[in-house]
């Protein structure tokens, strides 16, 4: 069931353009600072630079030395300091300690800060406060679409997340806003505009006002891709949840697969060093098993396996004329695909090893039965072993929300802080946001919220209960689930070889609820019919459709879809939709993302970590 | 028609001037204008008069009356003038007066006479005195040049960014200079002057004598020098009645003519158009008027009144008190067509059309003629070219109507040019007329570009002329309509006798939602003039929140600003808002205001968690939030103190709070890490090693892996570790240690609550088969399959599977038989299966 290129398939736009825009850019910035300088990189932005500019192109702009920011005093000699930064203001502080000495050694030297994707007023102002804000130039690298694939954007901002949902900090919508609106004047403008959630509303508005301020460049221009849809993490948290099975995820849950790139380690590689091995759709191998459901990887590997050997062993009996084509033509060709299908073969070897250790098949059952809301006493009490063998408190965790989301925050299994106290900062964080209900929040919460609104006037109320609703926010997954037939019903095996639906990624179990609303939606072009699941949700002001006139629109650039996942989305996911286009009249997903996400750094993002 | 040319005169062999009436002025002049200072600005500009000067000393009690003019003698402006005795007058390149006065301050007013600014020429300028100044225009804008009392020279080339360059000094200059004036060239100002028979260059470095080729001998003193309006050209005019032409870097000599009169000449200005070979310089006296140029003969004029010349790019304005004239050389285009008994194409197509309408078959035969020469298309240019030259609009639609007739015989003739030239005219006769008051000429108009033009008129208030030309010339809006509204709006906004509803309607009304307007200009504006209210209102209409927040704050609304900012969803506006706010108001105000706006609060807190840890801890507090009060706390506990005692002091708060949210479990919680931390150190006291801000968990680990399994289980039931953890936790840590006596007496100290199986995972996990089948034995039996497999003991498992009747289990065995050594156990299965089915 690979998912081979479809001669049916409309033409993907092309994305490399945003890798050239960003690389001008850096370049203009670094050449701003003319001379040699040392270039201090936050670590966070090493993998994505290295996607845009390598370290030779660096050296070309006369980056003398790398540095990565980090609470060390730094050891440049350098007389130029040039600083890649996210707006944050710990790196302020880090840059400030550095200037301040610099200037009590009686040292001047010149200092640029370069933010990405944008700069924060509060991070100039930290300067200021430092009181270096006049001895260093800042400059933005307005560089936030990152193309990790042909059909996968991702803005690399993995804070979102949890500044947006956890903090309620709004900032990056902003920045999601001006991506939004670079996709538009690069690829034209999107006729159908559908989204949910409050985030999703926000940014798109913000983005239409972006589009209204500097129209007429976009006007007139025929749209590229026909309908893009917004979507909150936080309408779906079940599936991010999820123990992944598609190939691409278990490699990402595994392995931790970063920009787009994986690290497979010495037992991967079979060798004493590690790899770092780009995952996309220009290793063949990978491209054929990525949306794979775990169970045919292997097969399929041995059977190209065995291809590749049949054609090695072609080399048999050919003379020398075919003998030379053979070696300057395809040997090159096969060799490479002897490499990666080692690799992935490897890389499918130590996952299983994992899996089974750990006992993955009773976990994936557990995993099932809660979705399908059976034998919950049995998954309770799964769970509580989980806990009671202290086997990773990022495991433990996932599996307690999973278990309170999908039953409503009825969660029987006490909650404990054995883990030490700074987790008791990490349940209410979860709380917050809305990933773990403890039994029966919401009543005490009604009733502050009635006390309080006798106190103010209505508007206020309004907005305090607005701000409690975030809190409040009752997971109604068994409803929703039952809404939109999200446990599909199985006559016999579900045969992963040939799946029928998106619940392949699954095991079959479950159809990924994002996926799901997207599914329907797009089928009725609005929202209409699914008032219900909409109000399930705590959606219901925040759910649009946006239709402009139909007439511009090519029909081939109507089959072109982009997803905008709002706080991160899962390689299950793209898998899914990625099967949804295929399926269901030769359509095209593209993802945007602010970061690919799987259980554990969500689990992680929530948790309280000693500094 | 026939006496179209009678106002022709010819200078030398190939050129015509003429001289015809713009305007009859009707202003009601009670001075001569050689009574008044005068400053006409070119490009058809206003003109300012300055009466009763300080020279003439008959009536100093009286105040001076300024007073503005538009070309056409329209009055603009008139008000008493209040301070020092003027100088100079003079015009801007942007249409302001510059007022010298003898002090050295420069004042500068607006078209309808309102006060603009004022700057001063400098210390020394204010000590000796003004004698004589110019305003002079460059490509930067526009210079003022002056002459001190002590014969120095101070310039400053462009009065929009102010640099005063003080002049070096002439040698030997005693008296003022007999004539001076200011040179431009390669963007560097000069200044030229006569002493005597002396010509004197000065630039800002040096002052260096200058002669002009091949000027007359016997010249004893220079009274008047003129430079042309593009600098290209000097002329001089000596005490012999002798006129040097030439070049004004004094490199070439033009022309020469002898006028033969001694009296010195009140004014001598330049009078020729672009790209013409004629020079000529017109030179005027009390009654006399002489156009003089490279021809033995000059034309002479008579002057009934007083009049002044105001040079212009393609000719010389001149006007008096009831007149208002221009002098130009008749263009190419105009003189081959009305030139007597021309033959030129224009002229004969010009014939053409006027028989044509008479319906005589003549019409036909100049036609002919044209085309058989093949000149048709060079007919038409010229009557369109000709057309725009013309003043009078039946002569400019007559020569329009011969080229259009004209172009009906031609196949291909682009219309651009014939459209473009019929829109020009119409601007223009619309901006001559009478009440508009701006004689521009065609090419006049082309070098100041209708941008230019339409800022002139929105100068002059006249905005619907304004918006009607932008409308019939289809400007982009941006460029045209919403431009012109908008000053409209600045201006509509200072009427203070109208009310705050009754503007803000009014300029709603009119700009709506055009684009490119910004709302906030215009509320600016109208804080500049004090009406904040009105500015407020205004900024409703502002459709871009981003835009309103600054102005807001500079009018000190901060809390409609927060309210815009955060409408705006621009996090760092909110946050400029906040700071400034934060700063205004008291601590409690601030914290109040917070609290009704969630986002902002949010912000403010995240900024506050990394900068202001304390101000954190207010605002939960003032907000009552023990909840998140509790949580500050804990977080206290282990990030920021580092004794102890202070860390379980935290810890005590975090309690506290807790019990305050009515977060019992939480505080519990609490409580039972500052027992942990406190047994912690005791441990560490007692027993050495590492216990410090372990986990519960591990801190148990710890202590049966250090072999103290006493503290250990008195730790477990202080803490309550329930049972089936405590046994995850033993095993666990027993099977590392391999203690694996211990083991066992520990799982026969009580029947397991996690029964057996885990023992044999965990042993199989440390590889000690021996001990894991031990344990094997005991698992019960709905797990004791799985038991034997891991132990790997297939065949007993395939035993206990068939006797269980398990499918499940049946099939699981079933899995793990590989390959020879268990095909026994297969068979057997497989059998048992076959069994059970057939029951």
């Amino acid at each position: 069931m690979a998912f081979p290129h479809r001669p049916d398939a409309p033409e993907l736009p092309d994305f490399s353009m945003l890798k050239r825009l960003a690389r001008d850019q850096l370049i203009y910035l670094l050449e701003q600072l003319p001379g040699k300088k040392d270039l201090f990189i936050e670590a966070d932005l090493m993998s994505p630079l290295d996607r845009i500019a390598n370290v030779s192109i660096l050296k070309q702009h006369e980056v003398d030395k790398l540095y990565k920011v980090e609470n060390k005093p730094a050891l440049s000699s350098n007389e130029q300091l040039c600083f890649l930064v996210r707006p944050r203001i710990k790196n302020m502080r880090y840059i400030a300690s550095l200037v301040n000495s610099d200037k009590l050694a009686g040292r001047t030297r010149k200092y640029k800060v370069i933010f990405s994707p944008q700069k924060f007023y509060a991070c100039e102002m930290v300067l200021e406060e430092e009181g270096i804000y006049g001895d260093v130039s800042c400059d933005e690298w307005a560089f936030s679409l990152l193309p990790l694939d042909v059909d996968l954007l991702s803005m690399e901002l993995p804070e979102f997340f949890r500044d947006y949902f956890l903090e309620g900090d709004q900032r990056w919508i902003n920045t999601v806003a001006q991506a939004l609106h670079l996709l538009s004047t690069l690829y034209g403008p999107f006729p159908n505009c559908y989204g949910i959630g409050r985030c999703a509303k926000m940014a798109y508005e913000l983005w239409r006002n972006l589009e209204e301020e500097e129209d007429g460049e976009t006007k007139g221009r025929r749209p590229e891709i026909g309908h893009i849809f917004l979507l909150d993490r936080d309408v779906d948290f079940v599936t991010a949840l999820c123990s992944q099975v598609v190939y691409e995820g278990l490699v990402d849950d595994t392995f931790r697969i970063k920009c787009g790139s994986v690290d497979f380690g010495p037992e991967v590689t079979s060798s004493d060093k590690s790899l770092k091995v780009l995952l996309n759709a220009e290793d063949k191998v990978f491209n054929e098993i990525r949306n794979e459901h775990f169970s045919n990887v292997f097969g399929f590997l041995s059977q190209k396996a065995r291809n590749l050997q049949a054609q090695y062993d072609r080399r048999r009996g050919m003379d020398i004329k075919q003998m030379k084509n053979f070696v300057s033509q395809e040997l090159k060709g096969l060799k490479q695909e002897h490499r990666l299908l080692s690799l992935h073969i490897g890389a499918c070897e130590s996952i299983m090893k994992k899996k089974t250790k750990q006992d993955f098949q009773e976990l994936i059952k557990t995993e099932h039965a809660l979705l399908e809301g059976f034998n919950i006493r049995e998954s309770t009490s799964y769970i509580e072993e989980h806990i009671d063998r202290q086997v990773s408190p990022i495991e433990s965790l996932r599996l307690m929300c999973l278990l309170s989301i999908t039953e409503n925050g009825d969660a029987r299994c006490s909650l404990d802080t054995h883990y030490g106290p700074e987790h008791l900062l990490t349940f209410s964080n979860l709380r917050r946001a809305g990933l773990l209900t403890e039994q029966a929040p919401g009543d005490t919460l009604t009733a502050v919220e009635s006390k309080v609104s006798k106190l103010v006037t209505d508007k206020a109320a309004g907005k305090i209960t607005d701000a409690f609703s975030s809190l409040a926010k009752r997971s109604n997954f068994r409803a929703i689930s039952k809404k939109l037939n999200l446990i599909p019903r199985v006559d016999g095996e579900y045969d992963l070889k040939v799946p029928r639906d998106m619940a392949y990624v699954f095991s079959g179990a479950y159809v990924p609820l994002s996926c799901r609303i997207i599914e329907q939606v797009l089928e009725r072009r609005s929202w209409q019919g699914l008032d219900e699941v909409v109000r399930l949700l705590n959606c219901s002001d925040f759910a649009f459709t946006d239709m402009t006139k139909e007439d511009k629109a090519s029909s081939e650039s109507l089959r072109l879809i982009l997803v905008v996942f709002l706080g991160g989305c899962t390689f299950s996911e793209i898998s899914a939709l990625r099967f949804l286009g295929r399926e269901k009249g030769k359509r095209e997903f593209i993802f945007l993302t602010t970061a690919v996400t799987n259980s554990a750094r969500l689990m992680e993002a929530m948790s309280e970590v000693k500094a | 028609m026939d006496c179209y040319t009678a106002n022709w005169n010819p200078l030398g062999d190939s050129a015509f001037y003429r001289k015809y009436e713009l305007y009859s002025m009707d202003w009601d002049l009670k001075e001569e204008l050689r009574d008044c200072l005068v400053a006409a600005a070119p490009y058809g500009g206003p003109i300012a008069l300055l009466r009763n000067p300080w020279r003439k000393e008959k009536a100093a009690s009286m105040r001076p009356v300024l007073d503005i003019y538009s070309a056409s003698g329209m009055p603009l402006a008139s008000l008493l003038w209040k301070s020092g005795p003027v100088v100079s007058l003079g015009w801007s390149a942007e249409e302001e007066l510059l007022c010298v006065q003898e002090d050295g301050a420069v004042l500068v007013y607006g078209l309808h006479g309102d006060f603009r600014r004022h700057f001063s020429m400098g210390n020394e300028v204010l000590q000796n005195r003004v004698l004589d100044a110019r305003i002079f225009h460059t490509e930067f804008g526009s210079g003022v040049a002056i002459l001190t009392g002590a014969h120095r020279f101070t310039l400053s080339a462009n009065v929009g960014d102010l640099k005063l360059r003080r002049m070096p000094e002439v040698p030997g200059l005693q008296s003022a200079p007999s004539c001076w004036t200011a040179l431009c060239q390669d963007r560097v100002a000069h200044i030229l002057l006569a002493v005597g028979p002396d010509l004197y260059l000065l630039d800002h470095a040096a002052c260096s004598a200058v002669t002009p080729p091949g000027l007359a001998p016997g010249v004893s003193s220079f009274l008047q020098m003129a430079v042309s309006f593009t600098y290209r050209h000097l002329a001089l005019f000596t005490d012999t009645g002798y006129i040097w032409m030439g070049t004004a870097s004094l490199k070439e000599k033009l022309c020469e003519f002898n006028c033969n009169i001694r009296a010195p000449p009140k004014q001598m200005v330049w009078c020729s158009r672009p790209r013409s070979k004629e020079r000529a310089v017109v030179v005027a006296w009390e009654r006399r008027l002489m156009v003089v140029g490279d021809a033995p003969e000059s034309i002479q004029f008579v002057l009934d009144e007083d009049s002044y010349l105001v040079p212009e790019l393609d000719g010389v304005r001149i006007f008096s008190r009831s007149t208002h004239e221009f002098l130009h050389e008749v263009p190419v285009a105009s003189e081959e067509i009305f030139k007597i008994a021309s033959m030129a194409p224009g002229a004969l197509l010009l014939e053409a059309q006027k028989e044509y309408e008479k319906e005589s078959q003549k019409a036909d035969e100049y036609l002919r003629e044209i085309q058989e020469l093949g000149q048709l298309t060079q007919a038409v240019q010229q009557c369109i070219e000709a057309a725009g030259h013309e003043h009078q609009p039946d002569m400019q639609k007559s020569l329009l109507r011969a080229a259009s007739f004209g172009k009906c015989f031609l196949d291909r003739f682009p219309p651009d040019s014939f459209v473009h030239m019929c829109q020009d005219l119409r601007v223009l006769n619309a901006v001559r007329d009478y009440h508009i008051g701006i004689p521009l000429t065609y090419s006049q108009y082309k070098q100041l570009t209708i941008q230019v033009l339409l800022d002139r008129l929105v100068l002059r208030r006249l905005y619907p002329l304004a918006i009607q030309i932008c409308e019939y010339l289809r400007l982009p809006e941006v460029q045209g309509v919403s431009r012109i509204l908008a000053h409209w709006a600045c201006y509509k906004v200072q009427q203070k006798d109208v009310s705050d509803e009754d503007v803000a309607r009014a300029i709603n009304q009119k700009l709506g939602d055009t684009p490119g307007v910004s709302y906030s200009d215009i509320a600016a504006r109208a804080y500049g003039c004090g009406r904040t209210e009105l500015a407020i209102k205004l900024l409703e209409y502002e459709p871009r929140s981003g835009e309103q927040v600054p102005l807001l704050l500079k009018m000190k609304r901060s809390k409609l600003a927060l309210s815009k900012a955060i409408e705006s969803g621009d996090t760092d506006l909110v946050f400029t808002v906040l700071l400034h706010l934060k700063n205004e108001l008291n601590r409690g105000d601030f914290f109040m205001t917070l609290r009704n706006q969630p986002m902002a609060l949010s912000l403010y807190r995240q900024f506050c968690k990394h900068q202001e840890l304390e101000t954190l801890k207010d605002l939960y507090n003032q907000d009552d939030n023990h909840q998140e009060l509790g949580s500050f706390h804990i977080r206290a506990s282990y990030a920021a103190e580092e004794r102890i005692e202070g860390r379980v002091a935290a810890l005590q708060t975090a309690a506290d709070a807790f019990y305050k949210a009515k977060n019992e479990f939480a505080a519990k919680a609490t409580e039972d890490q500052m027992r942990l931390l406190r047994l912690q150190r005791r441990l560490e006291d007692e027993l050495g090693g590492q216990f410090l801000d372990l986990s519960l968990h591990d801190t148990v680990t710890t202590l049966i892996l250090g072999g103290h399994n006493k503290r250990a289980e008195q730790l477990a039931r202080d803490f309550r570790i329930p049972d089936k953890r405590l046994w995850w936790l033993k095993l666990t840590a027993l099977a590392d240690l391999e203690d694996w006596e211990e083991l066992e007496k520990f799982s026969k100290s009580k029947k397991s609550p996690i029964g057996y199986l885990p023992f044999v995972e965990i042993c199989m996990k440390q590889h000690n088969k021996y001990e894991a089948k031990k344990y094997a034995s005991r698992v019960g039996p709905e797990q004791k399959v799985k038991a034997l497999l891991l132990v790997g003991d297939v065949a007993q498992a395939a035993d206990v599977a068939i006797e269980h009747r398990n499918e499940a289990e049946l099939s699981l065995v079933l899995s793990h038989c590989t390959g020879a050594t268990d095909g026994a156990t297969a068979d057997k299965i497989q059998r048992a299966r076959a069994q059970a089915q057939k029951k």
